[in-house]
């Protein structure tokens, strides 16, 4: 049961990265491949549909976490306490900046927001790589299994560590690189016109940049936590999650350059859900690593809570995530086709 | 108490009661919306669709309020309350997550096609998106209710090997008789802020002449659902009380101001708590009538403060008790002010009578004090119990956080919230400046449907 719930709650935040990647990478790129008022205005009217939607996976993931892991959801978010609420502060930034842009017609309050969308989309960007980085490097847990992370220290990676490294920064950064380009595949196959070709060619030149880095990263996870790899080839569900991360990239490549918007774009989400699931295959059954010795790590069977409690739960969420799911295929369905700006006085 | 413990409840404090200022208003306004595009439906339904796209607008700001800082309160669970959240997680996660996988998904994925998609949807469609929201907002309020229930009447949980609460009868969580009418309470008391805030603009503008037939109907609609709400407000609070009698009697005896026990206790008007001393200075009381309101007979004995250790009394008795009378007295004075309202209508005169529509204007900000308040009296009675009997608050905060940290992130979101109070207000003036209108006569032909 432990085992399920730690892939539900993989699924859920991977789910969190396809989804709101692309409207995250949208945001990124906007003062990009947007330049005029109605150029930005067709990039919001792409991704105005989703953005709240596919937020709701963080939250729904975090549920998940809460419910079957509860050491493991409070020692991780407490211990990254600021670094917490200044992703909170970014979320409320750039979702107001979506929501209240437009209302206006002013020029120079419509350029305020974009801005506060472009900086936060790209903050968060970061910010969820050197997430990702921390819980693969580790946290300094202690005995009782709580712990507290100072921004920065000396940048090492080793102790005492700090949220920010060479190895955290250095995942932030290729967050940024693969979200932008999820983004930029987003758009492309959203849009038309200046911003489709805009979009068009960042997304070659972002993905070339994913592709050179991607085994630049994985090395350097290998040298922060030698554990993590060399039991992978033993675990299929890692195994297939590598496949479909490199199925992924080269089906980005293969209909990119056959101008295909669709087929690349899901080609990129098979990317981020498949590193990031071959990531938690490799990991588990760890959830918080401990810098201080394998002993102190919190893993699915320490962290978690009731077994009885996560059958129960099972049921109610097998009947949730397809309504979840048919309710994103739904709103894909009403706004298929490409996104054209609103007119003024209404939509995004 | 140390400064850490007094910030993480301050901060909780602060953006929670902030946060609800917004789904209160959405959640009534759901129910609303509803019954007007319902009467869309019909023959003339045109002027039902107008007044609806108004609101609807409102909605919309509304909601992306609520949905920026209702975040932060997911989230507070683990930054600030990390030692709740390990010893209940295994229970409250639940519904949390619930919440997420049955409300917010609904929410979020219709909320910009009945913003933005009424173009874009036939009329039915329209009001199935209208429909979407008011069932996601409103289930989503379920489930948060039943983790707040949870915390004031632990029910179906069991204590595991290593002390944390584990979920036993996931039934009996899930329907808490202190949920059932908790929710029930706080739902009809949304009703009532969407209602006194709808009929308050169409008074503004009955009062400058302006919109008039529309303004018409918010009027009528806003008065007729403030009074049916406000009547169902005092039946479930009546309800919400015998329970707080039943299981949280220091409570029920510090929100009355109620220091001695015995038999006939009367019903506390006003009169300021005078702890110290312990008794009530200047009382204006009913006699009796507590007895009967809590327990049915005149005769019962209801216990006082005396009758309990202070470690359990709530440690804020003082504001515990003036937001439970401050509640009451505005639950009276909305349902009169409905009553009037609506005796005045049925009359025809209601457009006609400036003073009550002056009334009516002015009006609108109680149900949102009733409604905050309401929320004090039920979670300044729950201290000093994070879960009722059970677990402390002062057990609860999280370990690692250093009081320095949790003061500067209060202050931050005191400063971010008070910039998008000021966008909010600025952006909800503009929309009643403008009013309601027709949609665009250019595209509205040969759209509808088209896309569906």
């Amino acid at each position: 049961m432990f085992e399920l719930w730690f892939a539900i709650a993989a699924l859920m935040f991977a789910m969190y990265v396809a989804l709101d990647g692309f409207d995250l990478g949208a945001g990124i790129l906007s003062p990009f491949v947007a330049r005029t008022d109605s150029e930005r205005r067709q990039v919001l009217a792409a991704i105005g549909p989703y953005w709240d939607g596919n937020e709701v996976w963080l939250l729904a993931g975090g549920g998940a976490l809460f419910l079957a892991f509860p050491r493991v959801l409070s020692s991780g978010i407490s211990g990254f306490y600021f670094a917490i609420v200044l992703l909170l502060w970014c979320l409320l930034g750039r979702g107001i900046a979506i929501e209240f842009r437009s209302h206006v017609t002013d020029s120079l309050w419509r350029a305020a927001w974009d801005f506060v969308f472009a900086a936060a989309s790209t903050l968060l960007a970061v910010f969820l790589g050197a997430a990702f980085g921390n819980l693969m490097r580790g946290v300094p847990l202690d005995r009782d299994g709580w712990f507290a992370l100072p921004l920065f220290t000396n940048f090492s990676a080793r102790e005492p560590v700090g949220i920010l490294d060479w190895y955290t920064i250095l995942t932030g950064f290729f967050a940024l690189l693969a979200l932008a380009g999820h983004g930029a595949l987003f758009l492309a196959w959203k849009t038309d016109g200046p911003v489709h070709e805009r979009s068009r060619r960042m997304a070659l030149r972002l993905w070339i940049s994913v592709a050179v880095l991607w085994p630049v990263v994985t090395a350097a996870s290998h040298a922060v936590n030698p554990a993590l790899f060399p039991g992978m080839g033993r675990r299929w569900l890692a195994v297939l999650a590598v496949v479909l991360a490199v199925g992924g990239i080269a089906l980005v490549f293969v209909r990119l350059s056959r101008g295909r918007g669709l087929g690349a774009f899901l080609g990129s989400g098979a990317f981020l859900l498949g590193i990031i699931g071959a990531s938690a295959a490799s990991y588990f059954p760890v959830m918080l690593r401990a810098t201080g010795g394998d002993a102190l790590s919190i893993t699915a069977y320490t962290g978690g809570g009731d077994e009885a409690g996560l059958r129960t739960a099972l049921r109610w969420f097998l009947v949730g995530l397809p309504l979840a799911l048919a309710y994103l295929v739904v709103v894909f369905r009403l706004h298929r086709g490409k996104a054209v700006a609103a007119r003024e006085g209404e939509g995004y | 108490m140390d400064d850490a413990l007094v910030f993480h409840r301050f901060q909780f404090a602060f953006t929670i009661i902030y946060h609800y200022l917004f789904p209160q208003l959405t959640m009534g306004l759901a129910l609303l919306i509803v019954v007007m595009k319902a009467r869309g439906l019909g023959q003339d339904g045109e002027r039902w669709n107008d007044a609806a796209r108004f609101w609807i607008r409102i909605f919309g700001i509304n909601f992306a309020v609520g949905v920026v800082t209702g975040i932060p309160m997911e989230f507070q669970f683990g930054t600030n309350w990390a030692r709740f959240s390990r010893y209940a997680g295994g229970v409250i996660g639940q519904t949390l997550a619930m919440e997420g996988l049955f409300g917010f998904f609904l929410e979020s994925s219709f909320l910009s096609l009945l913003v933005w998609g009424e173009r874009r949807l036939s009329r039915v469609g329209h009001f199935l998106a209208a429909v979407a929201l008011f069932v996601g907002s409103w289930v989503s309020g379920y489930f948060i209710i039943v983790t707040n229930a949870f915390m004031h009447r632990p029910v179906g949980h069991g204590v595991a090997a290593d002390g944390t609460l584990r979920i036993v009868d996931f039934q009996a969580f899930v329907l808490n008789p202190w949920a059932l009418v908790q929710y029930a309470h706080t739902m009809v008391a949304a009703v009532v802020t969407g209602a006194f805030v709808m009929a308050a603009v169409g008074a503004y503008y009955t009062l400058t002449g302006r919109h008039q037939p529309i303004a018409r109907l918010f009027l009528r609609l806003g008065v007729v659902a403030g009074l049916v709400a406000t009547v169902f407000v005092a039946v479930t609070g009546d309800r919400q009380a015998k329970l707080v009698a039943a299981h949280q009697p220091v409570a029920l005896a510090a929100m009355e101001g109620h220091f001695e026990s015995g038999p006939h206790a009367g019903l506390v008007i006003i009169g300021q708590p005078n702890v110290a001393e312990r008794r009530l200075d200047n009382p204006v009381v009913i006699p009796w009538v507590l007895s009967f309101l809590a327990y049915g007979t005149f005769h019962a004995d209801v216990q006082g403060l005396d009758a309990f250790p202070p470690d359990v009394w709530p440690d804020n008795i003082e504001l515990l008790y003036y937001a439970f009378h401050i509640m009451a007295g505005l639950g009276t004075i909305l349902t009169a002010i409905a009553l009037f309202a609506v005796l005045l209508a049925w009359r025809g005169r209601l457009e006609a009578n400036r003073p009550m529509l002056w009334i009516i204007m002015l009006a609108f900000p109680l149900p949102y004090v009733a409604n905050t308040i309401g929320w004090m009296t039920a979670e300044l009675g729950r201290q000093p119990w994070l879960v009722y009997g059970l677990f402390r608050t002062a057990q609860g905060s999280s370990p690692t956080v250093h009081s320095g940290t949790v003061l500067f992130t209060l202050m931050g979101f005191c400063g971010l919230y008070l910039a998008l109070g000021i966008l909010f207000l600025f952006l909800i003036g503009r929309e009643i400046a403008h009013g309601p209108g027709p949609l665009g006569p250019v595209a509205r032909a040969g759209v509808e449907g088209a896309h569906v």
